[in-house]
């Protein structure tokens, strides 16, 4: 299925989670907030959170800054 | 005597916050700890694969993380940002920028109030970033603010505390800690800004385009303490018009 990460459409299989899309595009789960289509998926609940298709998945952590 | 900052209920020893923003990762601890820097901010943003390091694992333990909410334009926006930030876990402090005008990097005071208030009825502490403003300020008080953040001059330009009178209003009227953010760019204006009654100052471009940063945070921290000092001592009168001798009005040798 095709969903949308960071602005990017990329195709992951179906039944992935959101604790398991962390996994597939190489992030450290502990240093990344997940949001999907707009609200936070808490880090408690990333492993039950399945994506379904056409969703739009934000992965952010902190950067320098002023 | 101790001298600690408290914002929203957290005391500090410290009274420099650092901007993390343009420093190589490998510097960032030397300036925190050379500056004795006590609050450093972060910026939220998308995040890249896990080869690249970790602006955290920059930051020294005890140092208190303040997320900002840099890339909204109005507050919906920096409440969505300001939730991701408390998703990563580093705690309820937020500086609230909200800037729509990307040549000057103005905030836009009206969009903070409405945010300050968002953000302190879901139990953040907010600091918001603002322009010095009176009005403005107290209706950020009002709405929950945990300090202000008034401009000293626009962000990154090093040019000092152009809106020195407006700050020192600020320092007078609002019964909360005032924090020069931005435009800083030397100790001494620091210093200046302490001197004044400031309860802390922000830096981070004057640090990070030093050409010895480390010495340079270092500097920081010693003009802050110096203002605080001077501050705390009452700084003497200023006459105009005339002299006044330090020495004995008698002449040498003459009655």
């Amino acid at each position: 299925m095709r969903i949308t990460v960071n602005g990017v459409c990329t195709d992951v299989p179906e039944g992935t989670t959101a604790e398991g899309l962390v996994e597939i595009v190489g992030m450290d789960p502990s240093r990344v907030a997940v949001e999907v289509d707009g609200d936070i998926c808490p880090r408690a609940r990333r492993g039950e959170t399945v994506l379904k298709e056409g969703q739009t998945v934000e992965i952010v952590g902190f950067v320098g800054g002023g | 005597m101790t001298d600690e900052l408290v914002i929203g209920g957290h005391r500090f020893n410290s009274r420099f916050i650092l901007g993390s923003g343009k420093f190589s990762l490998d510097v960032t601890r030397s300036v925190i700890e050379n500056g004795g820097v006590g609050m450093a901010t972060l910026a939220v943003r998308r995040a890249h694969s896990k080869d690249s390091s970790n602006i955290l694992d920059s930051m020294p333990e005890g140092i208190v993380l303040l997320p900002n909410t840099s890339g909204a334009r109005n507050a919906e926006e920096a409440v969505r940002i300001a939730r991701l930030a408390r998703e990563l876990g580093c705690g309820d402090f937020v500086k609230i920028e909200i800037i729509r005008d990307s040549k000057y990097l103005m905030p836009d005071n009206c969009e903070t109030i409405r945010a300050v208030r968002m953000l302190a009825d879901e139990g953040f502490i907010p600091m918001p970033y603002m322009m010095p403003d009176l009005t403005a300020a107290r209706s950020m008080a009002d709405a929950g603010a945990a300090a202000i953040m008034p401009l000293g001059a626009p962000i990154g330009s090093n040019k000092g505390l152009l809106t020195r009178d407006f700050v020192k209003i600020l320092v007078e009227e609002i019964d909360l800690p005032v924090i020069v953010d931005a435009g800083i760019g030397r100790p001494s204006q620091a210093c200046e800004a302490m001197e004044l009654g400031c309860a802390a100052v922000m830096a981070n471009t004057a640090v990070a385009t030093a050409g010895d940063i480390p010495a340079m945070a270092r500097a920081f921290k010693l003009a802050i303490e110096a203002g605080r000092l001077a501050y705390l001592s009452g700084p003497g009168r200023v006459i105009e018009g005339r002299a006044e001798a330090s020495s004995p009005l008698t002449g040498f040798l003459r009655e």
